[in-house]
């Protein structure tokens, strides 16, 4: 079962004048949100953006810079902490191992 | 553990690099062959660059408690292994080199998977946090794994170039840098360890649904337990109000009744708390909407209107409990974003951003109409 969480919130962003095709994109993102299209000069596209959950790991992997995203934690209470303390949001803990999870 | 790692000023260490006067290099740091050794290290492998520890693939009873105590949040921050290079099996120069994250759950979650397979394994120090954490810190990074890569030489350990990381590490690592300052092809592997076998087997590629992260069942119940725990304070702080309360009404009680009432007056709050943390989180797919606090918020009402019902309470009750509960599970089950695998940092704020409020206002409305509840018995009595 895929599990989405809002629509059409996350910064996920693709230039597609400045992607080169490598796939990185592809390899890395946990969700499956990006493909490489079969024609149009085989460069990446997003498929499903609603799936993004703004790990960063396509913008800080792709080598061409054509990916941003603001990056961070999905997690609130740590959305709160970056409140409180005046930093970005943080989870400053340490759960788990194969799929799940950061704060909890 | 020694001096790297650990403590104080990394920056002037650089320790691994140092041979010791007597002995070869060891490649793990603050491990000592010749002092007490950890169960789970079986030897010692020998390289061009110095002494790796060899590790064994089985689970003692010992790891299985420990993962267990760290799920409950016992010794969690401290569950570690020293960062360095380990081996498995008889790793020669043509073996994969694995990289890891220094939380032994981490640690131990990969090994038991390689039974009968050749490898390094690299553990970066990631300060005790698991990889996916780590890389969004970016403790699992492109600094640490570049100067770990380099700080012993891995190239004299190995003949080929080529480093294989957990996929989930990505958001820390940026692999086009790595490879530029270390000469090493970093390559993804599956998300998941269990999957790692298949993946070398295949020469290196993964299959797209060892790619994905899935956040099944099972994934969703043994992270409930930590969810408890961070319920305990303020579960203690409401049952010591209760009990005042139940003081005030009927100072004259017995002590025992007083502790049979705050018991009873705190099952519909055990409920919620429940509802939040534990019933919603696991049956998260399976209950409409998509925003966490909704989620929580219509479990929590089921369960309001099944205590409501079963006690049949009169019309104010009624409401103070169906506005204050389905807003204490509604809260509990907004935190669970942060263990969930799908929700993005843009999503939980604007979830926050309405429903924060929205839970607040309904608990208060509750709060509110139960103050007027007693004000209004007390001008009877009088």
């Amino acid at each position: 079962m895929r599990q989405q969480y809002l629509r059409n919130v996350v910064t996920l962003d693709l230039d597609s004048t400045k992607c080169t095709g490598c796939g990185r994109c592809v390899e890395v993102c946990p969700h499956a949100v990006f493909a490489i299209q079969a024609t149009s000069g085989r460069k990446a596209e997003i498929k499903e953006r609603d799936s993004c959950m703004e790990c960063g790991a396509c913008a800080k992997n792709c080598a061409s810079q054509a990916l941003t995203v603001r990056a961070g934690v999905g997690c609130a209470w740590g959305i709160v902490r970056g409140r409180l303390t005046g930093t970005e949001p943080n989870c400053g803990c340490g759960e788990s191992e194969s799929g799940s999870a950061c704060c909890g | 553990m020694g001096c790297c790692g650990s403590t104080a000023d990394e920056t002037t260490c650089g320790c691994s690099r140092t041979p010791e006067k007597a002995g070869p290099t060891v490649l793990v740091d603050g491990f000592d062959p010749a002092k007490k050794i950890p169960p789970w290290v079986a030897g010692t492998v020998s390289t061009a660059a110095g002494i790796a520890p060899r590790i064994f693939t089985k689970l003692l009873a010992a790891d299985v408690m420990g993962a267990w105590k760290a799920r409950w949040g016992i010794g969690r921050m401290n569950y570690t292994i020293a960062p360095g290079l380990y081996a498995v099996g008889t790793p020669d120069v043509d073996s994969p080199v694995l990289v890891s994250a220094n939380y032994k759950m981490s640690f131990d979650r990969l090994r038991r998977e390689l039974t009968g397979i050749d490898a390094w394994i690299l553990v970066l120090d990631t300060k005790g946090i698991n990889v996916w954490c780590a890389a969004g810190k970016g403790t699992f990074g492109t600094d640490e794994l570049v100067r770990r890569v380099n700080g012993f030489g891995l190239e004299d350990v190995v003949a080929h170039r080529r480093l294989i990381l957990p996929q989930l590490g990505a958001p820390g690592v940026a692999a086009h840098e790595v490879q530029r300052r270390t000469g090493f092809k970093v390559i993804y592997g599956p998300v998941r360890a269990g999957d790692l076998p298949a993946f070398l087997i295949a020469g290196n590629e993964a299959m797209p649904e060892m790619r994905q992260v899935a956040f099944s069942f099972m994934d969703r119940l043994v992270l409930t337990p930590i969810e408890l725990v961070g319920v305990i304070k303020p579960a203690l702080v409401l049952i010591g109000l209760l009990f005042v309360l139940m003081l005030i009404r009927k100072p004259s009680a017995p002590f025992l009744l007083l502790v049979d009432h705050t018991i009873v007056a705190f099952v519909p709050f055990l409920g919620a708390i429940l509802a939040g943390a534990v019933v919603a989180p696991t049956l998260l797919p399976f209950i409409p909407g998509r925003a966490f606090a909704w989620k929580g918020w219509l479990v929590g009402l089921v369960w309001s209107i099944i205590f409501v019902f079963s006690i049949s309470a009169d019309w104010t009750l009624a409401l103070f409990y169906l506005l204050v509960l389905p807003a204490v599970s509604g809260y509990l089950t907004m935190n669970f974003t942060g263990a969930s695998t799908y929700t993005s940092l843009s999503g939980v704020v604007k979830e926050m951003k309405t429903a924060l409020g929205a839970l607040v206002v309904s608990a208060g409305l509750g709060f509110v109409l139960l103050l007027g509840r007693v004000a209004g018995q007390a001008l009877g009595i009088l």
